[in-house]
């Protein structure tokens, strides 16, 4: 009998100990105040990122704990099923953003931001894509202008006269092709998201051919991919595009990124004369380095359907809040803010959701920050819409069609099937 | 103070003290026992621990995976065998089971075809040890890492520039190709291009156990036959090669399992485009990517399915020896 009570009282002292220990364990993480943040953003937009809550640890004397990575979608998926999430987090899109809102995941922001001046500073296009069920979740941390034809002015310079429909594009660019090995740069390698620049292209030409009600149906799942509208596009891209480019085999490679697709731009003599990418290719690849205005320039995509004229086609990275702390409401609140922003746009290759950020660092920058405040249509990235495993067959299928354009039926066909399996309710 | 100092204490005094203080309470509680159960129940009580940390971390998962594999996207939704069936019928699931089976097929008779010969070969010469040692490296290199390196050997540029990968510069100076080697679609080429870079990492392994078991046949043996006017072929044919096989077995089915186990090389090198997913890529595909966790677990569990039998043959073969010895 003293034996066994000797014994308790060993065991509770060496639990007792071991509570202690990991007492002094959680009481050591709240100590400093901090906000986790996952994000995409690595290198030089990570230093943006960072550069851009600076002012803010400085004021508040917090910290962002920032971790980057490339697959967002997996660690979030998993974190709101397990719980384990960051307080702040970019969010892979803007269907993710409606499921973890959904799921209840997400804090709705409606009164941490001051949501009057956010939606006076913000296109509303902008601002409707971030709203769930009424509720703001998401903002726009920074926006994209999709579907800018770049170039080199010292090959042709189309600034005082940009072709205005697909057709004078066409003959344009075979006029003045002049020593270039071809007309266009096509690379679609991104790593695991390789084909998305062909969706681009896709979704372009679809806006401009068969206007926005027919591109917002497409992606919503409602118009079939084998449809004669969708399915003209895609054959415009494989004729006047794929037909014109240096080598298929090199443009459909995963491990050529696309980053470094209009660096033949500034070859001697060019690979190519006109290069299709979204704002944010001035701050990748060779355009870092080059001169804008003098070395590059780019011109609007031009209309093919003149009905649709003035349509423009955005991308951009959400943010959201998964843990309403205290620190992480100040940070959201003061990340879209006209002066947090005008740091990031000052450094190059972003553009904001915010009209009152101007310090664009160039002309070129300012001119898309215009069509993107500006646009008459707008429509969001159409794949980055679609149900995950839609927009991933989108990509493959850019590979395989770019690569051999004879397979361009059987590969709709294919999405067609993936389509009735991807929009079906879970 | 410093979180993980905290963590450090817990490890460095907090582990021992629990795992000495449960051995001691065991003790505690046998005393009452008659002394006839003692030896009977001590081992069970000792096992305990490691046979809930077996339970907790293997047996459970396995049967919520199991579970999880027959309900649809949301959890808690029953779809009967609509996984199942998806995977029989959808393209890419089966494009992905047929690439299992070829890199089941061809990785294990590359590794431990190439591990034998170079075994044999290797024991007659005095470099043994060197060269044993240059195949062997690769097998310490990580696979993402051997997928990065590997891409630089099957890395294309388009004609007429100058070819930076080391398998289109070889070709090249002969007037051939270029080639794109990762997306060659053709009879499952880059599937078998992709299981070369696995083929290099592991012959290694297999040359290095098929050696030592060559060691291990006498040499009174192999004399006497050759005395007895056996060729080096007959020898090898109806001597050594028999005297192998367990171990040949052996080697075999850890390939095997190897290559059912695949991803990292596919997703560095490819991520499954061209044709090239494997059952694990998919899988993480399914679960991950597409939330699709049902089809996900179905292919989890397809894969078990799969290994049991060749873990079944292994655990067959040990228990063969231990009867033996």
């Amino acid at each position: 009998m003293e034996e066994k009570r000797r014994t308790r009282r060993t065991l509770v002292a060496i639990v007792g100990a071991a509570m202690l220990v990991a007492g002094a364990c959680s009481s050591g993480q709240q100590a400093g105040k901090s906000v986790t943040v996952i994000g995409t953003w690595a290198g030089d937009e990570q230093k943006a990122f960072l550069a851009m809550v600076k002012p803010w640890e400085d004021q508040t004397g917090n910290k962002v704990k920032y971790t980057g990575t490339r697959d967002i979608n997996t660690v979030l998926t998993t974190g709101v099923s397990s719980g384990v999430l960051p307080d702040l987090a970019g969010l892979p899109g803007p269907g993710q953003m409606t499921e973890f809102a959904k799921a209840g995941a997400l804090k709705p922001l409606d009164s941490v931001l001051d949501v009057n001046t956010y939606k006076s500073e913000t296109a509303k296009a902008l601002v409707d894509l971030g709203t769930v069920d009424g509720k703001l979740s998401g903002v726009f941390i920074k926006a994209a202008i999709k579907g800018l034809i770049w170039f080199n002015p010292s090959l042709h310079d189309y600034t005082s006269a940009a072709p205005k429909t697909w057709d004078e594009l066409k003959s344009q660019a075979s006029a003045n092709k002049g020593d270039a090995k071809a007309i266009w740069c096509l690379r679609l390698g991104s790593g695991a998201a390789s084909g998305w620049p062909g969706t681009d292209w896709i979704e372009d030409i679809v806006l401009r051919q068969a206007g926005p009600q027919v591109y917002n149906d497409w992606w919503a799942g409602k118009v079939k991919w084998t449809d004669p509208k969708i399915k003209t596009a895609f054959q415009t891209y494989l004729d006047d595009v794929v037909a014109n480019i240096p080598d298929k085999t090199e443009a459909v490679d995963p491990q050529k990124d696309f980053s470094g697709g209009g660096d033949p731009l500034f070859a001697s003599p060019p690979g190519c004369e006109l290069f299709h990418q979204a704002s944010f290719i001035t701050g990748l690849g060779a355009f870092k380095a080059k001169k804008a205005g003098t070395d590059y320039n780019f011109f609007p995509f031009p209309d093919i359907d003149p009905q649709f004229t003035g349509a423009v086609e955005g991308s951009g990275d959400l943010f959201g809040m998964f843990h309403d702390t205290e620190e992480a409401k100040s940070l959201i609140k003061y990340l879209v803010t006209a002066p947090a922003q005008d740091i990031w746009v000052k450094a190059g290759g972003a553009l904001s959701a915010n009209k009152n950020a101007t310090s664009y660092p160039d002309d070129i920058a300012k001119r898309s920050a215009d069509l993107l405040a500006n646009a008459k249509i707008f429509v969001f990235d159409g794949s980055d819409l679609m149900p995950k495993a839609m927009n991933d067959k989108f990509w493959t299928a850019m590979l395989t069609i770019t690569k051999d354009p004879s397979t361009l039926d059987a590969t709709l066909a294919d999405l067609d099937k993936a389509q009735t399996d991807a929009y079906k309710k879970p | 103070m410093d979180p993980r100092l905290g963590t450090a204490l817990i490890v460095l005094f907090g582990v021992p003290a629990v795992i000495v203080g449960y051995i001691y309470a065991t003790e505690v509680l046998l005393r009452g026992a008659p002394e006839r159960l003692k030896p009977r129940v001590r081992p069970w009580l000792w096992l305990a621990p490691a046979l809930l940390f077996l339970f907790f971390f293997l047996v459970w998962p396995t049967i919520l995976t199991i579970a999880r594999s027959f309900q649809g996207q949301l959890a808690g939704n029953w779809v009967g065998l609509d996984n199942y069936a998806w995977f029989f019928t959808s393209g890419e699931a089966l494009v992905s089971l047929r690439n299992s089976l070829m890199w089941v097929v061809f990785l294990t008779l590359f590794t431990v075809g190439l591990g034998l010969i170079v075994a044999v070969l290797v024991d007659r010469v005095r470099y043994e040890s060197v060269a044993k040692s240059v195949i062997f490296v690769p097998l310490a290199i990580s696979m993402t890492a051997a997928g990065v390196i590997w891409r630089y050997m099957f890395e294309y540029q388009s004609p007429g520039s100058p070819q930076t990968g080391t398998l289109n510069g070889i070709l090249t100076t002969f007037g051939v190709g270029p080639i794109s080697f990762l997306q060659t679609q053709t009879l499952g080429l880059n599937t078998l291009f992709l299981i070369l870079v696995m083929t290099w990492m592991w012959t290694g392994f297999a040359m290095v156990i098929i050696s030592a078991a060559l060691k291990g046949i006498s040499v009174e043996l192999l004399e006497a036959a050759r005395v007895d006017g056996a060729t080096e072929w007959n020898v090898f044919r109806h001597i050594v090669f028999p005297l192998l096989l367990p171990t040949i077995a052996v080697v075999s089915t850890t390939i095997v399992i190897t290559a059912l186990k695949t991803f990292d090389i596919v997703y560095v090198m490819t991520n499954g485009n061209y044709g090239t997913d494997v059952i694990a890529s998919r899988m993480i595909k399914e679960s991950f990517t597409f939330g699709q966790l049902g089809r996900g677990s179905a292919l989890a569990v397809i894969l078990l399915l799969a290994i049991i039998p060749i873990m079944g043959v292994n655990i067959n073969r040990f228990r063969a020896q231990e009867a033996i010895r």
